[in-house]
């Protein structure tokens, strides 16, 4: 049996999620023999610690630590003093300086712990840094819940289609754009109705700027380019534009001819733009649904969708993440 | 005179140099051959689609020629344009000068807009319009969407471009 213990820093949606899911999922675990145990769990409150493991149902019930919070300890503090040797780095997503899970997990891999994450700023400002400090340091960096949430892209280019050139990945990846393009698509309602429709349901911030100005996609093209297309790029060689502007009558105008208008991100054009997509096309998934095309040379194009975010199901992505560094080889273990 | 041909060939070997021939005999000057291997009919013939500069009066000859050859001539005429692109664009579209927008396009010589549908729901509210653009090759399909992001740039029009560009 590999017991790992584990530190997750981070305690909101997905934070939740990964509690519920490790707590859930830990008996088939320890039947593929991996006793995964949570030692300690912060938030911007504090942190709570237990070296036998948390106990989720008392911690479930609570959105914050206020209450159940055993140190003040901050997330930092926690990596550099806890004996865990896996941190899951969930904090919100910032992609102008990448903090504060940019500290954490600079911390977390020259510590010589594996960094499993959902927060894409970290991975945008400094990718190939913290690429380079996990390889320098013998661990893992992981980050299939970054882009397209449980939908597996990264792991799915990184391994299965192993041997292949990717020639390009374009891509449907921000649920609430494409929830808003759906409905606007649908009801011919124009977008500010559509927002605030899906602010209403939950889908929509209530600063909806950063899915909406297509930054979120962006972000996840930095991502995908610099990971899979051994590119070193920044936010701003992307070439963005939201969806602020569409209208439905250009969506009705586009499904006369057989067309639906999707936010595509598009790697290595590294372009966010709305873009006319054929209504036959595999990428053309509704609602809050993601998808990605992913053409190679041997595979010709591989199209694969699912839920883009979600609380349970990010931490799904990261479930995967999980097992991956311990139950897969490294593909160099090969050769 | 430039004529695109649509025929419809058997999959068996020396078909296409059948299909050559006539034209050769009628010096005709092949610009392009496109030979649709993966989109076969319902018949299973595979399409080829033929540009070729030549003088019209032999066109009639050729047809004889290829049907003697068992070779189906599906359409022949004048078509400069063998790509096509749809577009969308958005934005205060006539009060920006629609016509100099088309007009930018279609002095290129190899493009025009070809088919446009506006709407426009209000005086001050953005207005949509569809156009598909048609051009004599990829290259130059490419060079016509430039040409319409540049002036739609300068006029603030977002412009919604297909994922691939499409055949006619």
């Amino acid at each position: 049996m590999k017991e790992v213990k584990i530190s997750l820093i981070g305690y909101g949606i997905v934070g939740h999620g990964v509690v519920e899911v490790l707590n859930k999922k830990r008996n088939i675990l320890k039947g593929l023999g991996l006793d995964l145990t949570l030692i300690s769990v912060t938030d911007h409150t504090g942190t709570i610690l237990d070296d036998k493991g948390i106990d989720a149902d008392k911690i479930l019930s609570e959105k914050t630590l206020a209450n159940v919070a055993t140190s003040g300890m901050k997330g930092k503090e926690v990596i550099e003093a806890i004996d865990s040797e896996l941190v899951i780095e969930v904090t919100p997503t910032n992609i102008v300086h990448g903090q504060p899970g940019l500290d954490h997990m600079e911390s977390a891999l020259s510590g010589g712990k594996h960094v499993v994450t959902s927060n894409k700023g970290p991975l945008v400002v400094a990718f190939n840094h913290l690429k380079k400090l996990a390889v320098d340091n013998d661990v893992m960096l992981k980050f299939e819940a970054t882009v397209g949430g449980t939908m597996p892209l990264i792991s799915l280019a990184e391994r299965t289609l192993i041997g292949n050139t990717i020639y390009g990945i374009k891509g449907i990846f921000n649920g609430t754009c494409n929830y808003i393009l759906t409905r606007m698509a649908e009801e011919s309602i124009p977008y500010l109705h559509a927002l605030s429709e899906a602010q209403d349901m939950g889908i929509a911030e209530v600063d909806p700027s950063y899915d909406v100005e297509g930054v979120d996609t962006a972000g996840k093209v930095v991502i995908l380019a610099n990971a899979l297309f051994d590119m070193s790029i920044k936010y701003s060689d992307v070439s963005v534009i939201g969806i602020t502007g569409i209208t439905p009558e250009a969506l009705s105008l586009a499904k006369k001819r057989g067309y639906v208008v999707k936010l595509i991100g598009d790697v290595p054009a590294l372009t966010v733009r709305p873009t006319l997509v054929p209504a036959g096309s595999p990428i053309n998934v509704s609602g809050t649904l993601n998808s990605a095309a992913i053409s190679t040379d041997l595979s010709g194009t591989i199209t694969v969708t699912g839920l883009g975010a979600g609380s349970i199901e990010t931490a799904s992505a990261i479930l995967s993440d999980i097992i991956s560094i311990y139950m897969t080889k490294p593909i160099d273990f090969y050769f | 005179m430039r004529l695109s041909m649509d025929l419809e060939l058997q999959d068996v070997p020396g078909q296409l140099l059948l299909a050559l021939q006539p034209l050769r005999d009628n010096k005709a000057n092949i610009i392009c051959v496109v030979h649709h291997r993966e989109k076969k009919t319902p018949r299973g013939l595979i399409p080829v689609r033929l540009v070729v500069e030549m003088d019209r009066s032999k066109l009639d000859a050729i047809k004889k020629q290829l049907q003697s050859s068992g070779i189906a001539l599906v359409r022949a005429g004048e078509e400069r344009f063998i790509e096509a692109v749809s577009i969308i664009l958005v934005g205060h579209i006539l009060d920006s000068d629609l016509g100099d927008t088309i007009h930018r396009i279609d002095s290129t010589g190899f493009a025009e807009v070809m088919d446009l549908e506006l709407t426009m729901p209000g005086v001050d509210e953005p207005s949509s319009a569809y156009i598909k653009i048609r051009a004599t090759g990829k290259a130059e399909i490419q060079k016509a969407i430039s040409i319409l992001r540049q002036v739609s740039e300068e006029k603030k029009l977002l412009v919604i471009e297909p994922i691939e560009v499409e055949a006619v």
